[in-house]
């Protein structure tokens, strides 16, 4: 299988202490990892592209930790999590679906034992595109407050022959969420989805 | 604290490979961006003694930030340039007066030096605007290898009655500097020009 070919890494961080309302005790955090990395099957259609997950298990995993780093160091902290990719124009959709398998078994390895689906989106884009990664709360996708999102993206990247591949963590919910819904002190914990 | 700040946000990009060439050791640039209320929006004040005060506070807090997304002593930071987006309903103007009287000399205090003329732009412009923060050597502006520039966005900002300022510092020049000119080695760093 193809080796991972690394161009370029970026780490957002965000701090919201208000959004017009009381100010946050504790500020919400949204952190971003982004990794632009060779498109080995660009320019061409491949049938066979599966292996390349497992490539992409070590450079999942060195994601999930800066971003844990960039967010204080102690996973515990993590609240919620999304994922996403853009392709290079070059490149299929189909390829930025490579990262469901990697990105998801790397945050959850990091962040022991988060039950949710990671919340994910992908598109095909040239370089500076945007791409507004969906997040939902690690153990429970129906709680409310922590519905949230971040918008990613870096001007020079995707090129043609790339991939951005993205993941988000959050240490909680939207600063002032107030539309009711299932509570993160509500969840049970046992499907993942309440 | 005068600025009331609704958010900050850090960037930290690092660039390993260019055109299949490594870049080693990679380059690495950060920027701290903070979104704070405009106290003069909708309003021509003459006196901007406030906004010059909060540019003093946010220099401070910036580099900090910034140089901290790094992991380096403030010594080791190599370029530096910085960048105001003024709401909507604010002047150009307040965008000047947070970025030049004050804000500076906090910056060149957490660096060590400074000789040079931080390089600077500032713009009028609604939320989620890119802002192209210019990057020079913070000793030697004419530094070839570091004219540089680097991006940042952030998707809900500036509001109407907000001003979005930003600080970028790196820890090297271009990836794989080509061209010329007068190289770092050769800063003799007395007038902040060579």
């Amino acid at each position: 299988m193809p080796e991972v070919q690394l161009r370029k890494r970026v780490i957002i961080v965000e701090e919201v202490f208000h959004e017009g309302g009381p100010i946050a005790a504790v500020p919400l955090r949204r952190a971003a990892a982004l990794a632009i990395i060779h498109n080995p099957y660009s320019g061409k259609y491949v049938p066979e592209i599966a292996g390349f997950m497992e490539d992409l298990n070590p450079l999942g995993l060195e994601m999930a930790k800066a971003l844990v780093a960039a967010l204080g160091g102690d996973p515990k902290i993590v609240e919620g999590y999304g994922k996403g990719a853009i392709v290079g124009q070059a490149g299929e959709l189909e390829h930025g679906a490579l990262w469901h398998v990697p990105g998801g078994y790397a945050m959850r390895e990091i962040l022991g034992n988060a039950k949710a689906i990671v919340a994910s989106t992908k598109k095909v884009g040239g370089p500076g595109t945007r791409l507004d990664v969906p997040i939902t709360h690690i153990n429970a996708s129906y709680v409310r407050s922590h519905f949230d999102s971040m918008e990613v993206g870096i001007a020079d990247a995707p090129k043609a022959n790339e991939i951005l591949l993205a993941l988000v963590m959050t240490t909680g919910p939207r600063v002032h969420a107030r539309v009711g819904g299932l509570k993160a002190s509500e969840i049970k914990g046992q499907d993942g989805l309440r | 604290m005068r600025a009331k700040i609704r958010k900050i946000v850090t960037f930290v990009e690092e660039t390993r490979n260019e055109m299949g060439k490594p870049v080693n050791p990679p380059t690495r640039r950060a920027a701290a961006a903070a979104v704070v209320e405009n106290p003069f929006a909708g309003n021509y004040v003459e006196d901007l003694t406030e906004l010059m005060e909060i540019g003093e506070e946010l220099g401070a807090m910036l580099i900090e930030r910034a140089v901290t997304a790094l992991g380096i002593p403030g010594a080791s930071a190599e370029s530096y340039g910085k960048a105001a987006a003024v709401g909507e309903n604010g002047e150009l103007e307040h965008a000047a007066a947070i970025l030049h009287p004050k804000l500076g000399t906090p910056v060149r205090k957490a660096l060590g030096k400074g000789a040079a003329l931080i390089p600077s732009s500032k713009k009028r412009c609604g939320p989620g605007v890119p802002l192209d923060i210019p990057l020079g050597h913070k000793d030697a502006a004419f530094v070839r290898s570091h004219f540089d520039g680097m991006e940042i966005r952030v998707n809900d900002a500036p509001r109407a009655n907000e001003i979005l300022v930003a600080i970028a510092v790196t820890d090297s020049g271009r990836p794989l500097p080509r061209v010329g000119g007068l190289t770092k080695d050769q800063i003799k760093g007395e007038d902040g020009l060579r």
